[in-house]
């Protein structure tokens, strides 16, 4: 098992110097740990990479795995979008990551991966995350009408809206989110550790002094 | 008579139709019986799964994968903890990993006993469905016996298994597996070179290597398109590289060859399985370090120490070190991934499950195209589709 690992590490450390060989003024920063290797390029050169990445004989990264979004909101560019594509000729895997925010639209990659097309259907339903030229841009996995991006960090976790069958109206309704209970979100950090922030419920103890 | 022109119709399949594998709604655009466009409509099963395991601690979040891909629980915890111990650089002891691979086959059984037997139920043959669920009710008896429940086991943890078998268990697995392949054999005779499944399903739905590797199929999907990639063998994990098992591989990609190939899957699980039970190692089940798994009851009982491990596990979990990491299993249905983010906190930061049912169902589309309506269910059997995972 381990020497499959370590034939991997060298494989794709010649792959990392390959890539930032061929698009040095666009690869932001790469990293190799756990035995896998990110690249964070810059987001007008995603196709350029990716196609290299699919096409030259030293990858030959045929299968787009995985489009995902995360969320970090205090970046500036508050959202990664990460692709996780697979060699099955040289048996490895790559990260690609770019950076975006709520307004810039990330290239799509439909043309280069047919898989991409729902995956970055969900990647704008979750995040809100755009993509130049879909060819579909319509949501995905949220309810028709549906508004927001659930998987936003400031998105809450019980949403806004609940539905519920009106028997007089005799159809599914709409209504704001009523909690029976306020919504307890449980920390629990160890105090011996240091709590990094203050209290719930501390902060009516000042405002009495 | 003057020409009339002909307007394409838009058909409308599901949300409840009892060959969609659940609820998927499918519109179908139609010229006369012949599909020009299948577009389905998902996420009516979707539960938020992701947003939920980022407001929950690690250990907290496992359950809801089982609640994924319901056919086979247990392949999807597989993923999960396979993350968290990578992240955490837990080594999981040998005996930990064979039940580990033992129930992942088993897993791997149950899925392709249901969809092999309700691809034939869509196709017109009701009997196997009925002989198939007698043999999974067998199967999901041992899961109940190894964690407590049939379906929902939360039984992988990370660094191990929740607990040991129980006495007896492998020696009444064994025995199932020496009568299992009566029941193989019969589901083969009824099935396999029956000439209406036959007409049904060859040269339907045919996916060439190209286009799979294109749409991101993956699992049997790909295989029965000719191409030998199975994660098991070629980046495998726990101990799938002690275990001697062959991959079936398909040659036209049609559904028949999908059949097929899930087919001959369930004889090399079981072989697997087999081999497991036969060299089953003695030892822990799972890691011995108390600030992963849990101390045993009788430890609680004596000592302080693992009286406080205990409630500081249960209570705020475990803290995983910052980073990312991507695990991948070779699912019954296809390549099952989750991309974990850990900002160094006891919850995830980011869980991003990739389903392998995601990318199947889109190429339903291609696939269909051109094909008539009742292809479209024969299709769909033959991707095996559970919504669990798809909508999440």
């Amino acid at each position: 098992m381990s020497e499959v690992l370590s034939d991997n590490g060298a494989a794709l450390k010649d792959l990392k110097d390959l890539v930032v060989s061929q698009f040095s003024d666009n690869v932001l920063e790469t990293q190799y740990r756990y035995g896998e290797l990110s690249i964070v390029v810059k987001r007008d050169s995603i196709l350029k990479v990716l196609t290299f990445l699919r096409d030259d004989a030293g990858c030959l990264f045929k299968q787009l795995i995985d489009i995902c979004g995360v969320d970090y909101p205090e970046r500036a560019e508050r959202f990664d979008v990460v692709y996780h594509l697979l060699s099955l000729k040289h048996n490895l895997r790559v990260r690609v990551k770019v950076h975006t925010d709520e307004d810039t639209p990330v290239p799509s990659t439909v043309s280069l991966f047919s898989a991409a097309n729902w995956f970055e259907r969900e990647a704008w339903d979750l995040y809100g995350i755009f993509f130049d030229n879909h060819p579909d841009p319509r949501r995905i996995l949220t309810d028709y009408g549906f508004e927001g991006h659930p998987l936003r960090k400031d998105f809450p976790l019980t949403g806004y809206v609940e539905v519920r069958y009106d028997d007089e109206q005799k159809r599914v309704v709409y209504e704001p989110v009523k909690l029976v209970q306020d919504f307890r979100n449980f920390d629990f950090e160890s105090p011996w550790e240091g709590i990094q922030h203050v209290l719930p419920g501390d902060e009516k103890a000042e405002d009495k002094v | 008579m003057s020409e009339q022109k002909i307007k394409n119709m838009t058909m409308n399949f599901g949300p409840q139709h009892p060959a969609a594998h659940g609820v998927l709604r499918l519109v179908l655009e139609m010229d006369g019986e012949v599909i020009e466009r299948a577009d389905p409509h998902i996420g009516l099963l979707h539960r938020g799964t992701e947003k939920l395991i980022e407001y929950k601690n690690y250990i907290q979040a496992t359950p809801y994968f089982d609640r994924l891909d319901y056919v086979a629980p247990m392949n999807q915890e597989h993923a999960y903890c396979l993350a968290i111990e990578k992240l955490m650089g837990v080594e999981v002891p040998k005996r930990a990993q064979y039940i580990r691979v033992l129930y992942a086959e088993m897993g791997r059984i149950l899925n392709h006993l249901l969809n092999l037997t309700a691809f034939a139920l869509d196709v017109g043959a009701m009997t196997p469905l009925l002989w198939g669920f007698e043999e999974r009710e067998k199967l999901m008896e041992f899961y109940e016996r190894a964690c407590g429940a049939r379906l929902h086991a939360n039984y992988f943890r990370p660094g191990g298994v929740a607990a040991d078998l129980p006495a007896g268990l492998l020696a009444d697995i064994d025995a199932w597996c020496d009568q299992f392949p009566k029941f193989v054999n019969d589901f083969d005779r009824v099935l396999t070179g029956n000439r209406i499944f036959k007409q049904r399903t060859v040269d339907i739905g045919t996916v060439s290597a190209e286009e799979a590797l294109d749409w991101g199929f993956t699992g049997p999907n790909i295989r029965a398109s000719g191409m030998a990639w199975d994660l098991r063998k070629s980046q495998p994990y726990d101990s799938y590289e002690e275990f001697d098992f062959d991959i079936p591989i398909g040659k036209n990609g049609d559904c028949y060859d999908r059949f097929l190939v899930r087919f001959e899957e369930m004889n090399q699980s079981l072989k697997i399985m087999k081999q497991a039970i036969k060299e089953m190692p003695d030892g822990a089940v799972i890691v011995e370090n108390n600030k992963v798994a849990p101390p045993s009851r009788s430890d609680m009982k004596r000592s302080m120490e693992a009286l406080i491990h205990h409630f500081k596990l249960f209570t705020e979990g475990f803290h995983v070190p910052a980073g990312e990491c991507y695990a991948a299993v070779e699912a019954p249905k296809g390549e099952f991934g989750v991309y974990l983010v850990s900002d160094g906190s006891n919850r995830p930061y980011r869980c991003k499950i990739r389903a392998p049912g995601f990318p199947h169902l889109q190429g339903l589309d291609f696939m269909s195209k051109g094909h008539m309506l009742a292809d479209v269910v024969a299709n769909i059997g033959s991707l095996d589709i559970v919504f669990g995972e798809i909508d999440r």
